[in-house]
């Protein structure tokens, strides 16, 4: 068998499809509400993965081109898997003049991702957002719903060994 | 409401409210540039270039979006208007491949022809570029989206009009895209490859693959012909350059294809094309062919039917027509049979669609499909059943889905998904083969709740009675027992199509051809009749044929007991009328079917055969070997067609026939609707139009037939045959015309049985669900009923075009 189509059936089994079913069971019928469905299915895999992707298209009669153009479109869709702890270091203003490139380069260094990917483990996810509004703790991160401010480089690894 | 009076352009005008600017302005004949407007899509506003200046307006507006006002003042060429033109167009140009050197869409491509109209040449505007890898993975197109200008039109026709929702905008901001999900190739998603995004692409995006470096814009000449594909007889435009298609592109001022059309029109004609083609009459001679003249090859023909005759009769001799050869074929080729002396005459496929023409014949008194393919789009409600238009039919699909826009209530029952469900409001899934029991539930459903057309009913049938009898058996209850189906959904779709003005039947059930199912279509004409849907528009019974022109064939008379326009060989009326015009006697017994030859066991009294573009080895119905030994058995065989198939291969002798694009003739769509196809290219080698080689041969065989051309036959067979009787080739050379039309002032006619049924009244039938196997009732699936390919289109067209591989798979 083709390689290929071996590793992609291997995802397709990983995926479960019943879980799908029953997580947009309450949009079946309206189109209009294939948002919401396919938050659903990203709040449960944490990304929108294909198969996901093709069962609500099948289900709920969306062309799976629509469906991936909606994905595509909104920023709040990932179609990469994520890692278990988001980071978010923040660009405000505020947390820039207080050295937040130099905070975000340590990360990055660290765990060899840059901004936007995902450690080979699947543990960490790295992003930059605009400002968490937490401009007293600048420069300050998120780790999932933890806020880590008044950040130096150096603080940045015994930080990051918290969350295995 | 009052019309709206504005001025444009100093010229007032007044439309009716609703009306936009940039249709205003058309109705002047104001030439608005226009990229993202589409009119048969709604209208968007996105890419500006439309703009117009309205006085005493903060802005220029966008004219397709806008709606006139009362008295407006409206400048569409202003320098400001201009101006802002320049700057759409400007930075579209910025990150567009200026590559119109080598583009084949220079000569009709708008970005080019706008930027010439306002001069702009290049753009000032640096940055960044899309570079993107163009998709070239197909057979039949290519997709450069580096050059799409992201006008969306594409998007539209693909989501809405065909359905098959192949692509969408992807992405977002200066990265956004039309493209396929997950960006794959575009073969791997649901395209159909219908060529509408294609057709209606404003740049050179997406450019067919067939035409690349062969010609450009204004080399090029257009012949108007019909597609030879299915029974739609879709309208297309043959692109010719040096006496060779190079591309086909669909009429849009026709009521057939409106500008649309499927993948085996858009492409399937590079069969014209093939070094495989006939070139020449061929004799066998032991067992070998050799090429010879025409006048052999006729002589012998000639000489060999004599001695046939001679020896067992005229009625050894058997003539099998196609559902493919235009009616000027058809109708010549059943005379030539009848001048010797027999009515043995028959189009094989025909037999394909037996349920649906004995059915039809019983309940109607005539085969012929009630309702026009238009009227469709604007039915209130659709019942699909033991049918996939959307692959068999695709034009069908795209009206029931313009019907379903409008507000249409759509019924599909199949077992599994076809190309509509996805705009379903009814998906009945019901079990195989209980199809009959669905539809008697349905009618139960209907008199339970009152909603039959109880005038109609009085009125215009006869049989209610035993019908009503019979389907208070099928009860909601018992009908989902034995179909599957919730007695809820069973009953909302009984009030959906009861509850419509007009309601459609779609079914190709006609098409398949395992037995039982004459059952099914006399219970959807029962349905039909109960409330009251046929003699009127948009509703009816749609069982649409097959093959391009099998309604044709059979108007023709090539079948064994009538005559042109379904006249029965056994009146003397009619024999004497013929005999009259002819010259020649015809003979009162009727003939042989090709069932009776093929499988009656009434093979062996044929002694000759001349086959007309059919290939029955390779046909449904019959063993391939059997067909095959019996055919070579024969003390005489003569084929006619454009490629050596199976069953030329066994013949005497072969002769080479033109394919459609190489000459005049009409063909009979589905609908009645009779359309000129026109010679494009000439044949290849000595091959000939098949109208000529049998008035030819008629000659040989020392009748004497004169003909000035293919319009003489078609006049000549006008005569004789009431249905046709007004038309001529000057009327069709301006519209097509739809039997009946028996004056040369009747306009044709749409639908049938306004008034007044082909047998008198609509007859009710009692029709009982057969019992379903126990597989079957197990829920297995693909094995009976309900099954909706077109087995018998893939003959020697299909099977020599690069859509051959393409349609045993689509599908969703």
């Amino acid at each position: 068998m083709n390689r290929e189509i071996e590793a992609e059936e291997t995802v397709t089994e990983g995926i479960d499809l019943e879980r799908v079913d029953s997580l947009i069971e309450p949009y079946l019928g309206r189109k209009e509400m294939m948002i919401p469905a396919l938050q659903k299915v990203q709040n449960h895999f944490g990304y929108l993965p294909r198969p996901a992707m093709e069962q609500v298209s099948k289900r709920m009669r969306v062309p799976l081109s629509r469906l991936y153009g909606v994905a595509t479109f909104y920023a709040q869709f990932k179609m990469k898997p994520r890692g278990r702890y988001i980071i978010r270091v923040c660009k405000g203003t505020a947390c820039h003049i207080q050295g937040s490139p130099k905070i975000a380069e340590r990360i990055e260094e660290t765990l060899g991702i840059e901004s936007g990917e995902t450690t080979d483990d699947l543990r960490f996810t790295l992003e930059e957002v605009a400002c968490i509004g937490a401009c007293a703790l600048a420069p300050v991160i998120m780790i999932n719903d933890d806020p880590h401010g008044r950040l130096s480089p150096d603080k940045v690894k015994d930080i990051l060994d918290n969350y295995q | 409401m009052s019309a709206i009076k504005l001025t444009i352009d100093g010229t007032e005008v007044e439309v009716a409210p609703g009306t936009t600017i940039l249709e205003a302005a058309r109705r002047l004949g104001r030439d608005i540039p226009t990229f993202c407007y589409d009119s048969e899509l709604p209208p968007n506003g996105a890419c500006r270039i439309c703009l117009v200046e309205v006085e005493n307006a903060r802005t220029l507006v966008a004219s397709c979006v806008a709606p006139a006002g009362s008295g407006m003042v409206i400048h569409t060429e202003s320098e400001r208007v201009i101006r802002a033109r320049r700057e759409v167009l400007t930075l579209l140009v910025a990150n567009h491949p200026l590559d119109c050197i080598t583009c084949e869409k220079t000569g009709e491509c708008k970005l080019q022809d706008y930027c010439y109209r306002y001069g702009v040449a290049d753009s000032n505007y640096g940055g960044e570029v899309k570079k993107l890898d163009y998709d070239d993975t197909n057979a039949f197109f290519l997709r450069d989206m580096n050059k799409c200008i992201l006008c969306g039109i594409c998007v539209g026709k693909c989501q809405d009009v065909i359905g098959a929702g192949a692509i969408d905008f992807a992405r977002r901001g200066f990265t956004s895209n039309v493209a396929p999900p997950f960006e794959d190739p575009i073969e791997d998603s649901t395209c159909i490859f219908c060529g509408l995004c294609m057709d209606s692409c404003p740049v050179g995006a997406l450019i067919p693959k067939y035409s690349f470096s062969k010609g450009r814009p204004w080399q090029v000449e257009k012949t108007r012909s019909v597609c030879p594909y299915c029974s739609v007889g879709c309208n297309i435009y043959l692109h010719v350059k040096d006496n060779e298609v190079i591309g086909v592109t669909p009429v849009e001022e026709n009521p057939v294809n409106r500008g649309h059309l499927c993948a085996r029109g858009k492409f399937g004609w590079d069969y014209l094309q093939s070094g495989d083609r006939l070139t020449s009459p061929l004799v066998k001679s032991n067992g070998v062919f050799i090429e010879v003249s025409w006048e052999e090859a006729l002589g012998f023909i000639a000489d060999s039917i004599e001695e046939i005759m001679e020896r067992y009769g005229s009625d050894a001799i058997m003539g099998l027509c196609s559902p493919k050869t235009t009616n000027e074929e058809s109708y010549l080729f059943q005379k030539l049979i009848r001048f010797l002396g027999t009515n043995n005459v028959d189009s094989y496929t025909r037999h394909c669609h037996a349920p649906a023409v004995d059915g039809m014949m019983k309940a109607f008194g005539s085969a012929a499909m009630t309702n026009s393919i238009e009227e469709l789009a604007s039915t209130g409600a659709v019942f699909v059943i033991a049918a996939d238009p959307y692959v068999s039919h695709p034009i069908i699909s795209y009206r029931v889905r313009e019907a379903v826009r409008k507000g249409a209530k759509l019924i599909v029952a199949d077992p599994d998904p076809i190309g509509l469900t996805d705009i379903a409001h009814h998906h009945l899934t019901l079990r195989d083969g209980s199809a009959v029991a669905l539809v008697n539930g349905i009618a139960n459903a209907i008199i339970e709740e009152g909603l039959q057309d109880q005038l109609f009913i009085d009125r215009r049938t006869e049989g209610y009675d035993a019908f009503r009898a019979a389907v208070a058996e099928y009860t909601p209850r018992y009908t989902a027992e034995v179909t599957g189906i919730s007695e809820e959904d069973l009953r909302s779709a009984a009030r959906a199509y009861a509850g419509a003005g007009s309601a459609a039947i779609i079914s190709t059930v006609g098409m398949d051809y395992s037995a039982g199912n004459g059952g099914l279509v006399l219970a959807l004409a029962n349905l039909a009749l109960l409330t009251g849907n046929l003699g009127k528009e948009s509703a009816g019974l749609y069982l649409p044929y097959g093959e391009n022109n099998l309604q044709g064939a059979s108007d023709m008379g090539a079948l064994p007991a009538v005559l042109t326009g379904y006249q029965p060989v056994k009146e003397k009326s009619v024999r004497v009328k013929f005999a009259r015009a002819w010259g020649t006697d015809i003979s009162d017994q009727e003939g042989l079917s090709a069932a009776d030859v093929f499988e009656g066991g009434a093979g062996d009294k044929i002694k000759a055969m001349l086959i007309l573009d059919e290939n029955p080895v390779t046909c449904v119905g019959g063993e391939d070997e059997e067909t095959a030994c019996y055919l070579a058995g024969l003390d005489f065989l003569v084929v006619q067609d454009i490629f050596m198939t199976e069953t030329a291969a066994l013949a005497d002798v072969v002769l080479p026939a033109a394919a459609f694009a190489e000459q005049q003739g009409t063909y009979t769509n589905t609908e009645r609707r009779v359309q000129l196809t026109r010679p494009a290219v000439k044949p290849p080698g000595d091959a000939f139009p098949g109208w000529a080689i049998i008035a030819e041969l008629a000659g040989w065989l020392g009748f004497d037939w004169a003909y000035d051309g293919a319009g003489d036959v078609f006049d000549e067979m006008a005569s004789l045959t009431p249905q046709y009787a007004g038309m001529s080739y000057e009327r069709l050379a301006q519209g097509s015309l739809q039997w009946p039309c028996p004056t040369g002032e009747h306009p044709g006619t749409a639908y049938l049985y306004e008034g007044r049924f082909s047998r008198g009244l609509g007859l009710f039938s009692v029709v009982e669900q057969e019992k379903l196997k126990v597989s079957e009732a197990a829920g297995t699936k693909k094995d009976a009923l309900v099954h909706h390919a077109c087995q018998c289109q893939s003959d020697s067209m299909n099977k020599r075009s690069v859509v051959r591989n393409f349609y045993r798979t689509v599908g969703r």
